[in-house]
């Protein structure tokens, strides 16, 4: 950076230059600094641009469109697309209704991604708790067995879930032989089967910022408070919790986030029957052929996820003043 | 130490062993045997070297680890294996361990309020503790927000917050500088006094443990060697290692001669008699084998080591008026003092320090030779 200091006034004025004119030079320096940085950031705007803000203006530009026949659209302004997200129009009497498919879908989104959130919690936080308090060693082994999942594809982990729940599957054809049952108990293509697949798939997201919370955590405090009389409960809830909870809510969030628009996961385990956001917003792009609803919900999705990042953020903007 | 019975013991170490590792090929002793008694009221310091035990000892009382053997008692009760927190003894921790996500105030509260006291009463003692570590207007703080001496404080406050019948101090002075540290010294030894709460301190620094205990326990290699008065164990050092590790000592090697009750004579290699005082072990390992003497007398001939300390002799004031003499290898020149470290005739090296008085006392420089006056008493044989 050979950007020239931007408050050369002082000197300037020391040379005996008259002042008029060391504020003119003064102007220049300031305004060839300010383009010298502009240059400068100028590819990393370029990229941002065309990969990050322009795609999503087009998906906003389209949201205001008109549907064409055959998918794409029309340039003709609509503000349709967005009442659909809600209401819908009838078709007998034109009243205006609640889109209830619409919103049965939004709330079942909601529903699944807060059960997966609280099940990959209570699954994931005594995990990383357990690995944190191994041995460097073992920690390891555990974090590599914790991470394998990574490196194969999500629609095979998924479909290793269909195996497991199917009523052909292992756990029917186990409960059978047993003679436990004696019809297969129906879990594919439920809402429980969704939970489970998106609980085993997201599960690392949790464990790995818990874990790098709980390992950061000073385990004297915890013989400090078993020092002043703390039971395990209120060692949990008093020092434990408070410590670790920015791990904690960064594991929810990220959780929570890919469990809002999974696609994949609904789409394998609940059939066509228990849609989700994401397949709502690919069916308006394939079979609805009306993508300027798709880029509306797609909108509608990226302001929730919005709205959990911002709380995150005031979450953790507070926490950090003891987490240096 | 038989009097000892009938005294109030806050703390009783009865022949606690610890080893840590399981897997034998791991196996570290970190206390071997050792039995200790702390007495009610008391300001009482374990003093050894890094990996001495002393910190295992004090973490056995405070209940973070159990004896391997041995038990821990306070005021008469076995508490070997319980919980930290069914123990009426609160810790200092070296590290502080402050509670981060909380104030000042809260810290000092947590105690309390495990303890199910009402709010009022909690609030009661936080209010009292800030007051007697003088934290008052340091309430509403994080413990990042104040400096390290004032966290030590509140660490100070918030273990004696749960009103422990002992409290425990972990080598809680050893992260402040020098002149913090001297203040809190004073600081400690007045809270003791103001609360007549027993504190078991652990450092391994000499010279605090020298101005602030009633009684030290001198430590090394997992076994307590010595326990004393400060001045007890500076006079009268049982063995080399108490000898050296507080203050300096002299050894010179010698021949126990004949003892009577806690002196006796003792002529070194150079051929001179000098009186000791003998500790009971020396006697024991040492004369202790002859038969056929009246009690409390005894003689034979044991090699001993013989300790005299720099600042308990003088040089003579002519060559051969001393009881030793060497030739002067070096003079150091302290300003309160001078140390003149000498070789004497048998080869062995002597250090005297000498308080510079400017009265004329005696001078000597490099190469001179000198003599070496030592008062009957001065001298201390060793166990070992």
């Amino acid at each position: 950076m050979s950007a020239p200091p931007s408050g050369p006034a002082p000197a300037a004025s020391s040379s005996g230059l008259d002042p008029g004119r060391a504020a003119r030079l003064a102007g220049e320096v300031a305004r060839r600094d300010i383009r010298t940085r502009w240059m400068l950031s100028l590819p990393a705007i370029a990229i941002v641009t065309a990969a990050a803000a322009g795609p999503l203006l087009i998906v906003l530009v389209y949201s205001f469109l008109t549907p064409g026949p055959y998918g794409n659209v029309e340039w003709r302004f609509s503000p349709d697309a967005w009442i659909n997200v809600v209401l819908q129009k009838d078709i007998f009497d034109d009243t205006w209704q609640w889109a209830d498919a619409h919103l049965r879908i939004f709330w079942r989104s909601l529903e699944l991604s807060f059960l997966t959130t609280a099940l990959t919690l209570v699954l994931g936080v005594p995990t990383a708790w357990f690995i944190a308090t191994r041995n460097e060693r073992t920690r390891v082994v555990w974090l590599f067995l914790i991470t394998i999942p990574f490196w194969t594809n999500l629609l095979i982990r998924t479909i290793a879930v269909m195996e497991l729940i199917r009523n052909e599957g292992v756990i029917n054809s186990a409960l059978i032989g047993l003679g436990l049952i004696e019809q297969p108990i129906q879990m594919m293509f439920t809402d429980f089967a969704i939970a489970l697949g998106m609980t085993y798939v997201y599960l690392p997201l949790m464990v790995l910022p818990v874990y790098a919370s709980i390992e950061k955590l000073d385990f004297r405090l915890v013989e400090a408070g078993y020092d002043l009389y703390a039971s395990r409960r209120k060692m949990f809830l008093r020092i434990i919790l408070p410590l670790v909870k920015p791990g904690i809510i960064a594991g929810s969030i990220l959780v929570f986030i890919p469990s809002l628009g999974a696609y994949v996961t609904p789409r394998v385990l609940g059939g066509g029957k228990n849609l989700m956001l994401g397949n709502l917003i690919e069916l308006q792009f394939g079979q609805g052929r009306n993508w300027p609803l798709g880029a509306a919900l797609a909108i509608t999705l990226m302001a929730m996820v919005m709205v959990a990042l911002l709380y995150y953020v005031h979450v953790t903007g507070r926490g950090r003043r003891w987490h240096g | 130490m038989h009097d000892m019975a009938v005294e109030a013991r806050a703390v009783e170490a009865r022949a606690v062993t610890k080893i840590f590792g399981s897997d034998d090929s791991a196996e570290v002793t970190a206390l071997d045997d050792v039995t200790v008694s702390i007495r009610e009221n008391e300001f009482f310091t374990l003093l050894g070297p890094s990996g001495c035990g002393k910190t295992t000892l004090l973490r056995l009382i405070a209940g973070f680890d159990h004896p391997t053997r041995g038990e821990i008692r306070l005021h008469g009760e076995d508490i070997s294996h319980l919980p930290p927190y069914q123990r009426r003894v609160n810790t200092v921790f070296q590290s502080y361990a402050l509670f981060p996500h909380m104030t000042v105030a809260e810290n000092i509260a947590f105690g309390p309020e495990m303890l199910g006291q009402p709010r009022a009463e909690v609030a009661r003692t936080v209010d009292e503790m800030l007051g007697l570590v003088r934290m008052e207007e340091f309430s509403a703080r994080r413990p990042e927000q104040i400096s390290g001496g004032q966290q030590q404080r509140v660490a100070l406050a918030r273990a004696l917050a749960a009103h422990p019948r002992v409290l425990l101090l972990d080598e809680p002075l050893s992260a402040l500088d020098l002149k913090l540290r001297k203040e809190m010294q004073i600081e400690l030894k007045r809270l003791q006094h103001e609360t007549g709460i027993t504190f078991v301190f652990v450092t391994h620094d000499q010279e605090e443990a020298l101005t602030m205990s009633d009684r030290i326990a001198v430590m090394n290699a997992g076994r307590i060697l010595q326990i004393g008065a400060p001045r007890e164990i500076y006079d009268h050092p049982a063995e080399r290692f108490v000898a050296n590790f507080i203050g300096e000592s002299n050894l010179l090697r010698g021949e126990l001669g004949v003892v009577t009750s806690a002196t006796g004579t003792v002529t070194l290699s150079s051929g001179v008699t000098l009186s000791a005082s003998v500790p009971d072990g020396a006697v024991r390992a040492g004369a202790g084998r002859t038969s056929g003497q009246t009690s409390g007398q005894t003689s034979s001939q044991t090699l001993v080591n013989v300790a005299i300390r720099p600042e308990h002799v003088q040089l003579a004031a002519s060559p051969d008026a001393g009881t030793l003499s060497g030739r002067v290898e070096n003079v150091v020149y302290f300003g309160t003092d001078t140390l003149y470290h000498l070789r004497l005739v048998t080869g062995e090296p002597f250090t005297v320090r000498m308080q510079n008085t400017r009265d004329g006392s005696p001078d000597a420089r490099i190469g001179d030779t000198v003599g070496v006056s030592i008062r009957a008493g001065v001298a201390q044989v060793l166990q070992d």
